[in-house]
């Protein structure tokens, strides 16, 4: 951030931060367009770093902000003629509220109604290098200060045209709900001073931007902008766009993962089919395209094809375990004289696939190309595909739609790379998307982990917690790679392999535990992996909750009142403090029923999160049709604090969110993996939590602001993970240490691999109701 | 290639496609009425939950030749004139209580609790707790606790 000295000033919450002046630009054009100025990531590290209101820790966040100031100067304002302001976030919206979020940041500034404000999402823009990755709940904390510069200055702009237009004094003029008025009967609409206020030539200025004190937009609960499209059904998602001659098109998959297609046996049957109209073979699979998806669902299921071997042929997770136990790394020796509690977890493999299937749009064309798919890094994407079809990347153009879902899933691209090579060698336009079945079999995953965990202590005394986890390898070659090593330079204290880096910059401590260590090793990188929702937190944190709660009971603590006086920060326990209070903690509880607590720091934001499950036999022998019923989690109290709520509506939505991936993490969700392949190819197979797994009553707690927004998308669901594993520890009389519990107990009959997608029933008629 | 026939959202429509393409690849790919989705094709999300005949259907189990000229299919597109309004009062609810995160689901989500409330209603009485944990349409944002609040808000203006 750029600043000119100005006082410090005391903000609401005792967080002190300096008033500052924001400098920015008026840029050359008919009509207003601002932005912010570029702020050097040296220069912002040295002054963050000699920030004592910082945590102590520099975290993933930290890294991802100061990666994207350089080229903050890039996203820009506008000021339309009709008095609407648009702005193209560099960002992907996925449901998380960003683009509600952003319009807010706008309106506050700018003083025009939230309706006024149109957010899009830009193309892919390969100039703002680290500045359009969308991941670690960083969005806000890294636009927060830039949007609303050049928000501030397009209004501090239009009020001067306003003034010259009146023959007014600036100082007389009031801006509110998109009119400008100066008290003595002049009064205009913004839009008409758009051209006045424009500039022929880009100038720098300066801007004051307002203190939290006068905020009026940020911080109220706002509903989301897109929110009428959404229930009429007009929003619009990749597979709902319209792209001339764009059809849709399937892969028929190998049955393990990541094979690859040797020979296909029927490609002249199968292109007689009704509505086939090309059948291609591309590096992961068979290719069809057709009229409908349906018809390209039963020429897949057609296909004869035979196949080269897969990545982890053979493999099972017995066999995935016991590499994992093979490769833990040591832990040091316990203090002499010291106790310790120790254990290992286990977490098998999980799924952050989103409703929204892998899809994209692809338009390959012989010089170009142009891509549509939901992004998250749309620049790293752009490169990728460029390279897969042997085009210069300047010559591919990729779009962003709107996306439905993602937990992690769309830092990834792989459907919009392959949809390119599809289109290559069709030589057509193709509307490409995964089938739910290969969206779970092939698609990526949160990878199976172990974590070991000892703390050491004497008596009620901590004196060491060590952590040692042990993980299939995480895919993080989307662009956190990129700003993670880009930025390694600035950063100091930073050393060894780079997952090792990333890993401990995503992790934070919550508690004073003396001295603490926690490493990463990974193995097997024949995966198809990536980051899910909360990356390594939901087993890290829940490890570390479940020993907390064993180190409390050996010492005869409860389990509150221990994490209490094992937390420093006033934050930290005020959250803690409030779920105890709001859940009443310590109630009498039934008998095989039982409350859980915990609680996590990250991204400057902090987490704390009370359970109760309800574990006797009536509740978990419920009958529900292919479904899971088990034990159920009956209330959830969330505690958050992120620092400043932009909005606690859209906050409240995103923790109720977590709050359902948390239970899902611990009770139901997991992938089987069996001889090379995934068992799972189903929503009733890979077991998202559904309404029969959701607690009846979920309260969240949005603490009061207490400085600038930290992270909050994802924030909630380790605790809860963690909350729910502890309280059905407590209910069940032993503590669970492997994930899902359910894991054990495969649920369903696993649907054939061959061929690679289930057949559509055809019944539905007659189960109407 | 077979004609076949349907009303869709109050308009008659002919298709000219094969008898077991399923409903909702005709809406989609051959008509361009896409709030019905796609979530896994064998009706377990319930994404693409439409209306035939006022009652709840996957369209990704139906095939077109099961359709009848007579038969009336329900969108989300058509559920408002359905009531003569602008919205119908379960999308009104569902905007009241903010229910919609990504939104993909939200169109089957509102279609199924539409058929539980005129289903629930049929049997002349309230909508149940057990009638809501017997929903099975997936959100992946899980934004469960608020759909469950705009069903009930959504039925009492029903």
């Amino acid at each position: 951030m750029s600043t000119d000295g100005e006082a410090p000033v005391s903000e609401p919450g005792g967080h002190v931060v300096g008033r500052r002046r924001f400098f920015g630009y008026v840029l050359a054009g008919a009509t207003l367009v601002t932005a912010a100025g570029p702020i050097p990531a040296t220069a912002a590290w040295a002054e963050e770093a000699q920030n004592e209101s910082l945590s102590g820790s520099v975290d993933l966040n930290d890294v991802m902000t100061l990666a994207a100031r350089p080229t903050s100067n890039l996203i820009k304002v506008e000021v339309h003629e009709d008095s609407t302001v648009s702005f193209a976030l560099p960002r992907a919206e996925t449901g998380q509220g960003i683009t509600t979020s952003t319009a807010m940041l706008i309106a506050e500034e700018l003083d025009v109604p939230v309706s006024q404000v149109r957010v899009t999402l830009a193309d892919a823009r390969p100039e703002l290098v680290f500045n359009q990755l969308t991941g670690a709940s960083n969005t806000t904390i890294s636009t927060y200060t830039p949007v609303r510069t050049a928000a501030a200055i397009a209004r501090r702009r239009l009020l001067e045209a306003a003034a010259d237009e009146f023959g007014a004094d600036l100082d007389d003029l009031v801006l509110r709900e998109g009119v400008i008025s100066d008290g003595s009967g002049h009064s205009a609409q913004i839009g008409s001073l758009v051209e006045k206020a424009a500039s022929e030539n880009t100038e720098e200025v300066s801007v004051d931007l307002k203190t939290s004190e006068d905020f009026s937009v940020i911080g109220e609960p706002q509903n989301r902008i897109d929110a009428v499209e959404a229930v009429t059904g007009r929003k619009k998602f990749t597979l709902d766009l319209d792209v001339d001659d764009a059809l849709p098109t399937m892969v028929c998959r190998a049955p393990t993962i990541n094979g690859t297609p040797e020979s296909v046996v029927n490609t002249d049957e199968v292109l007689q089919m009704p509505g086939v109209t090309d059948v291609a073979t591309i590096s992961t699979g068979v290719a069809v395209r057709a009229e409908t998806f349906g018809q390209c669902i039963d020429a897949v299921r057609a296909l004869e094809v035979s196949w080269e071997p897969g990545s982890v042929d053979g493999l099972s997770d017995e066999d995935v375990l016991q590499e994992l136990q093979e490769a833990e790394l040591p832990m040091v020796p316990a203090p002499p004289g010291s106790s310790t509690v120790d254990e290992t977890f286990t977490f098998y493999f999980r799924n952050n696939s989103a409703l929204e299937p892998n899809c994209a749009i692809a338009d390959v064309r012989s010089d170009s190309a142009e891509i549509w798919s939901g992004l998250k890094a749309p620049i790293v994407a752009r490169g990728a595909i460029a390279e897969k079809i042997g085009l210069r990347p300047s010559a591919v153009t990729v779009h962003v739609p709107e996306s439905g879902g993602s937990f992690g899933r769309k830092l990834f691209f792989d459907a919009a790379v392959e949809a390119a090579e599809a289109s290559k060698e069709i030589g057509k336009p193709v509307k490409l998307m995964w089938h739910r079945a290969d969206d779970t079999r092939q698609g990526r995953t949160q990878p199976m982990a172990t974590s070991r965990v000892r703390i050491s202590h004497d008596g009620d005394r901590v004196l060491r917690y060590d952590q040692r986890h042990t993980s299939v390898a995480t895919d993080l070659s989307h662009g956190f790679g990129d700003v993670v090593t880009a930025m390694a330079a600035e950063i100091p204290g930073l050393d060894g392999t780079f997952a090792q880096v990333f890993f401990q910059l995503s992790q934070a401590r919550s508690y004073d535990f003396g001295h603490e260590s926690r490493l990463l090793n990974e193995v097997n990188r024949g995966f198809n992996t990536g980051s899910m929702r909360n990356v390594y937190s939901p087993n890290v944190v829940c490890a570390r909750e479940l020993m907390v709660d064993r180190l409390a009971q050996e010492l005869d603590r409860d389990p509150y009142e221990f994490r209490r006086e094992l937390l420093t920060d006033e934050r930290a326990r005020a959250a803690l403090d409030r779920v105890a209070e709001v859940g009443e903690w310590g109630r009498e509880m039934p008998s095989d029923t039982a409350q859980g607590i915990a609680f996590m720091h990250e991204y400057k934001s902090e987490c704390a999160v009370l359970a109760e499950i309800d574990c006797r036999q009536e509740t978990i022998d419920r009958e529900v049709r292919d479904g899971v019923t088990g034990p159920r989690v009956t209330k959830v109290v969330l505690a958050v604090d992120v620092g400043l709520a932009v909005n606690p509506r859209g906050l409240e939505a995103q923790m109720q969110g977590c709050v359902m991936d948390g239970i899902a993490l611990a009770m139901t969700s997991s992938l089987h993996l069996e001889d090379g392949h995934f068992l799972e190819a189903s929503w009733d197979n890979y077991f998202y939590t559904r309404q029969w797994n959701t607690p009846p009553e979920i309260e969240v707690v949005i603490m009061p602001a207490s400085g600038e927004p930290g992270g909050a998308g994802e924030l909630g669901v380790a605790p809860v993970k963690a909350a729910v594993a502890c309280a059905y520890g407590r209910a069940v009389g032993a503590m669970p240490t492997s994930f899902p519990i359910n894991h054990g107990d495969l649920s369903f009959e696993p649907r054939p691999n061959v061929p690679p997608v289930p057949e559509p029933p055809s019944d539905g008629l007659d189960n109407a109701e | 290639m077979p004609e076949h026939t349907f009303r869709l959202n109050g308009e008659q429509v002919t298709v000219d496609v094969a008898d077991d393409v399923r409903l909702l690849w005709v809406l989609r790919d051959v008509l361009g009425v896409t709030g019905p989705k796609y979530g896994c094709g064998i009706s377990v999300c319930q994404a693409c939950v439409s209306h035939v005949n006022g009652k709840a259907v996957t369209p990704c189990t139906v095939p077109v030749g099961d359709l009848d000229a007579s038969d009336e299919v329900t969108t989300i597109e058509g559920l408002p004139d359905t009531v003569g309004e602008e919205l119908h009062p379960m999308q009104e609810a569902w905007l009241e209580q903010d229910v919609s995160q990504c939104g993909y689901c939200q169109p089957g989500q509102i279609m199924a609790a539409v058929a539980l409330v005129r289903r629930s209603a049929e049997e002349g009485r309230d909508i149940t707790d057990d009638d809501l944990d017997g929903i099975r349409n997936i959100c992946r944002c899980g934004t469960y606790l608020r759909i469950r609040e705009a069903i009930r808000a959504g039925a009492a203006h029903m």
